[in-house]
C-alpha cells in the first residue's frame, strides 16, 4: 500500500516539472532526481501542493568514483503514508546546493550536519558552521577518502586480528602519528580557539539587537557543557537580558565519535551492537529501526513470534524511556530525586527483563535481521505478563497521583516551553513533543510497521504544547504502551524467532533504503546504502533528539533562564544520539 | 471542580507517605530478615515487590542470569589423563565478527612442517575494548568462546591488565556448565547429534 503512492506522487512531480525532475534509474535506489539549482522552488511544490508537511531528514551520500555527491531528501506526510525521497547530485569538488531553509525551517541543524560531515555547501542558510565537529575539524570525515585516527583499514574484518595477529594497542599503533592532519599553513602552537566568536556572533545577529523598554544590558551565559540539568555533555549559549532569554544556541557534539563511519567501516552484523549506543535509554528501538532498514532491503520475512518479541521489547523500552524522563521532571524544576526514583524502579524492573532476555540492561544487542538473537527464558512470559498486568498499570496511576496535580509542577510547566503546531511541523520536530502540540503523528500508525497495524492503541495527543502538555502526553503514551504490551502478552504465538540460521554475514543487495520506526524521542530513521559488499556504503541516522533540538531556541526566547532547565528536560535527549 | 491550593501537592505527598508506611510494613513481614540473604534479595526483584528496593552492592549482590554477557573467556575440557584441551581451533570466526574488532588471533603452526594446527597460540582479547555484546560467542562454531559473568574486573593499570591472553582467558569447561547451565545443555545435545551423523557416515 505505502509502495504503492510513492511513484504515483512523484510521477506528479515529474509532470510538474518535467525538465528538472527525472526517475531515478539505478537498481534498488527509490525516488526522483532534482536539478540541484531548482530545489527550492520543487520543495516548495512538494510542501504546498503536494502536502508533505515534514521534512523527515536530509543528507548526503559521497561517490567518489563518479565525483557527485547525493543530497537525499526525505519528505513525510503527518497524514500519513511513505516518505517521499528527492535526491540532488552535487559536484564533488565544488557541492554548492540551494539551503530549503527557508521553506523548511526544520533543516537547520541536518543542513549544518550535512556541511559538517559531507562538505556539502548549502547557500543561505545563516549560520553554516561545523556542528558535530570544532571549528579546527579539517576536512569532511564521512567522505570516502578521510581516514580517521587510528585507521587501520577500509573494512573490518581487519587483516591483522588473525590468524597471523600480533597484538599492539591502538595507541602504541599511532600515537599522534599518521593520521593528524592540519590545515595547510596550520600551526597548532600558535592556533587560538574560535569557536565561542562565531557561536556569540551568530547568537547577537539572530537576536537583532537590543529589545525596547527598559534599557538593559544584554549579556551571554552558558549552560553547560559540564552541568547536571543538560542530561549529558551539552551546552546552551544564552543571551540574556536580564533574566530574560533573548536567543539561545545549543552547542553539541561532545559526545561526537562518528557513528556513520564507524558504521560504514562495520559489517552489517556489527552495527546491532553499536546502533544500542546512540540513544542508550532506547536501544531496543534503535536495534529495531536498523533491522528494519536492512530487512528492507534484503526482503526478509520476519517469524510471527519474532515479530511480538520485536514490539514487546520496544514497548517496554518506551515505558522505560518515558518513565526516566517524567522522573526527573521535578529534577529539572529543582525538587530532587523522590520523584525520580520511584520511575527509576520500574525502569529497573523493565532493564531486568532486558537482562535475564538479551543479556545486558542497556546494551541490549537483542535484535538480528529476520529475527531476534534469542527467545524468552523459561518462566520470562509470566514475569512479563505479572509486570504489565499488575505492576505497571497501578504504578503509572501512583505517579500519575503523585505529579500531576501538584501545584509546583503546574504553576511551573503549564504556559511554559509553548511550541505552536505550525512551528513544529515547520522544525521537523517529531515524537512526543510533536504530539503534545496537537498534531497527531504517529509512524506507528502514520506509517505502520512490524505488527503495529494489528494491534489496539491510541495515538496520544496534546492540545496547548507546553511542558506540561509533554508531560501529560508521556504519563499517556505509558499506559498506550501497557495497553500494546498486555495485547501482545496474551497473543504472542509460538514458532521460530528467526528466519534461517543464524548468519554472521548478511548479503544485502544494492540499493538504498530509508526505513524508521516511532522511537520513545520521536521519528527514528536508518537512511543505509548498499553497494552488495558486507558493509554498508552509507549508514545515516535520523536521529529524533538532533532534530528535536532546532526548536529549543524558539521555545526558550522570552521565558526565564530557570525554564531553560526544564524546556530542555523536556524535549527528552539523550546526548549519545545527539552527537553520534 | 473547586480547586483547593495546595491539594494537589498534598494528594502527593500521600503517595510518599505510603511508600513509606510500605518499607515497614514489608520489613515487619520479613521480621528483619529482608537483608543481606538470597531470598531477601530475590525479593527484591519480583515484579510485585514492594518496600525497600535497593541492593546493597557490594554487600549485596544480584545474581546474574544466565543470559548476562561481559568479557568473552576460552572454554577448555579437562580431559582424563588430565590434559586442558582448549576447544578454540584458531577458524577465526570471533575475530572476524567482533564489532570492536579486540580480539587477535595467532594460528599455531606445526614447528617441522610448517602447517597450520587447529589451535592458536596466542589470544589476546582486549577487555577495554570489549563492548560486550556477545556476537562473538554467538557464532563460535566450537563453543569454544563464552561470555563471563564476571563484571568485577575494575584495576589499576588498563594497559597490563585488560589486554587478556591465553592463560588469563581460559577457564574449564565446568565454569562454563555452572554458569551457562541451559546453554551447555543445549551445546551438548547439539555436539551429540553431530557426532552421531559423523560415526554414522
Amino acid at each position: 500500500m505505502t509502495e504503492a503512492t510513492a511513484p504515483l506522487v512523484v510521477s506528479e512531480l515529474v509532470q510538474r516539472f518535467p525538465g528538472w525532475v527525472s526517475a531515478e534509474t539505478r537498481p534498488g535506489y527509490r525516488g526522483e532526481l532534482v536539478d540541484p539549482v531548482h530545489i527550492t522552488e520543487i520543495a516548495r511544490a512538494v510542501k504546498d501542493d503536494l502536502g508533505y508537511d515534514l521534512l523527515s531528514s536530509i543528507t548526503a551520500a559521497d561517490y567518489p568514483a563518479e565525483g557527485v555527491q547525493d543530497v537525499v531528501y526525505h519528505f513525510s506526510k503527518t497524514t500519513g503514508g511513505a516518505p517521499l525521497e528527492v535526491k540532488c547530485r552535487v559536484a564533488r569538488d565544488n557541492p554548492l546546493i540551494p539551503s530549503i531553509i527557508s521553506i523548511y525551517p526544520g533543516v537547520e541543524f541536518q543542513e549544518r550536519e550535512a556541511w559538517d560531515l559531507l562538505g556539502i555547501r548549502f547557500e543561505g542558510h545563516p549560520d553554516l558552521r561545523r556542528i558535530l565537529t570544532w571549528e579546527g575539524f579539517h576536512g569532511h570525515p564521512l567522505r570516502k577518502d578521510w581516514h580517521e585516527p587510528y585507521y587501520d583499514e577500509e573494512f573490518k574484518p581487519f587483516k591483522d586480528r588473525w590468524p597471523n595477529a600480533s597484538y599492539k594497542s591502538a595507541e602504541d599503533r599511532a600515537p599522534l602519528k599518521d593520521n593528524l592532519q592540519f590545515p595547510p599553513g596550520f600551526n597548532p602552537e600558535g592556533w587560538i580557539q574560535q569557536d565561542d566568536d562565531a557561536i556569540y556572533a551568530a547568537l547577537k545577529r539572530e537576536a537583532g539587537g537590543e529589545g525596547q523598554g527598559i534599557k538593559t544590558d544584554q549579556i551571554i551565559v552558558n549552560l553547560g557543557p559540564q552541568h547536571p540539568s543538560t542530561h549529558g555533555v551539552f551546552r546552551m549559549a544564552a543571551l540574556l537580558e536580564g533574566e530574560q532569554i533573548v536567543n539561545l544556541k545549543p552547542v553539541m557534539g561532545y559526545l561526537h565519535r562518528n557513528h556513520e563511519k564507524i558504521g560504514e567501516r562495520n559489517s552489517w552484523i556489527m552495527n546491532i551492537p553499536y546502533t544500542d549506543r546512540l540513544d542508550y535509554i532506547t536501544s531496543m528501538s534503535n536495534n529495531f529501526g536498523y533491522v528494519t532498514a536492512v530487512e528492507k532491503l534484503t526482503g526478509v520475512q520476519v517469524p510471527e513470534r519474532a515479530e511480538y518479541l520485536r514490539v514487546m521489547m520496544a514497548e517496554l523500552t518506551r515505558i522505560a524511556s518515558h518513565m526516566i524522563n517524567v522522573g526527573f521532571l521535578l529534577n529539572d524544576l529543582g525538587a530532587f530525586y523522590t520523584p525520580a526514583l520511584y520511575a527509576l524502579k520500574e525502569r529497573e524492573l523493565i532493564l531486568d527483563i532486558f537482562e535475564r532476555v538479551a543479556g545486558s540492561r542497556m546494551m541490549c544487542n537483542y535484535f538480528r535481521f529476520g529475527g531476534v538473537a534469542a527467545d524468552l527464558p523459561p518462566g520470562e512470559l509470566e514475569r512479563i505478563r505479572g509486570l504489565v498486568f499488575e505492576r505497571l498499570p497501578g504504578t503509572i496511576d501512583d505517579l500519575d497521583r503523585y505529579l500531576t496535580q501538584s501545584e509546583i509542577i503546574r504553576t511551573r510547566c503549564e504556559g511554559v516551553g509553548v511550541l505552536p503546531p505550525e512551528r513544529a511541523l515547520a522544525q521537523s520536530v517529531t515524537g512526543p513533543l510533536l504530539r503534545a502540540s496537537g498534531v497527531p503523528f504517529d509512524i506507528r500508525r502514520a506509517d505502520p510497521y512490524s505488527i503495529y497495524d494489528r494491534l489496539e492503541f491510541d495515538v496520544v495527543v496534546g492540545r496547548h504544547g507546553d511542558v506540561y502538555d509533554r508531560y501529560l502526553i508521556r504519563m499517556e503514551e505509558m499506559r498506550q504502551s501497557v495497553r500494546i504490551l498486555q495485547q501482545v502478552v496474551d497473543k504472542i504465538p509460538a514458532g521460530p524467532i528467526l528466519a534461517g540460521k543464524p548468519a554472521w554475514t548478511t548479503k544485502v543487495p544494492a540499493g538504498e533504503a530509508y526505513a524508521r520506526v516511532e522511537s520513545p524521542k520521536g521519528e527514528l530513521g536508518f537512511y543505509i546504502v548498499s553497494d552488495g559488499k558486507p558493509n554498508p556504503y552509507r549508514y545515516h541516522v535520523r536521529a529524533p533528539c538532533f532534530i528535536n533540538l532546532t526548536s529549543l531556541a524558539g521555545m526558550c526566547r522570552r521565558h526565564k533562564i530557570a525554564d531553560v532547565v526544564v524546556i530542555l528536560g523536556s524535549v527528552d535527549i539523550t546526548l549519545g544520539e545527539v552527537d553520534r | 471542580m473547586t480547586f483547593l491550593p495546595g491539594s494537589g501537592m498534598l494528594k502527593g505527598l500521600w503517595e510518599t507517605f505510603k511508600h513509606l508506611v510500605d518499607t515497614y510494613r514489608v520489613d515487619l513481614r520479613w521480621r528483619g530478615k529482608r537483608y543481606g540473604n538470597a531470598e531477601g534479595i530475590q525479593d527484591r526483584l519480583k515484579y510485585d515487590t514492594r518496600g525497600i528496593f535497593t541492593v546493597q552492592y557490594p554487600e549485596e549482590k544480584i545474581p546474574s542470569p544466565e543470559n548476562f554477557r561481559f568479557v568473552p573467556f576460552l572454554v577448555y575440557d579437562e580431559l582424563e589423563n588430565g590434559e586442558h584441551k582448549i576447544r578454540c581451533t584458531a577458524c577465526g570466526m570471533c575475530a572476524r565478527v567482533c564489532p570492536p574488532q579486540c580480539i587477535w588471533i595467532t594460528r599455531a603452526v606445526d614447528p617441522a612442517t610448517n602447517k597450520p594446527l587447529t589451535r592458536p597460540s596466542e589470544f589476546v582479547i582486549e577487555a577495554d575494548v570489549c563492548m560486550n555484546c556477545g556476537l562473538c560467542a554467538e557464532f563460535c562454531p566450537f563453543d569454544a568462546i563464552q561470555m563471563d559473568h564476571n563484571y568485577e574486573i575494575a584495576t589499576r593499570d588498563r594497559w597490563t591488565d585488560l589486554r587478556y591472553d591465553l592463560q588469563a582467558l581460559s577457564k574449564p569447561a565446568s565454569y562454563h556448565a555452572a554458569i551457562h547451565p541451559l546453554r551447555n545443555h543445549m551445546e551438548e545435545l547439539e555436539r551429540g547429534a553431530k557426532n552421531e551423523e559423523a560415526s554414522e557416515r
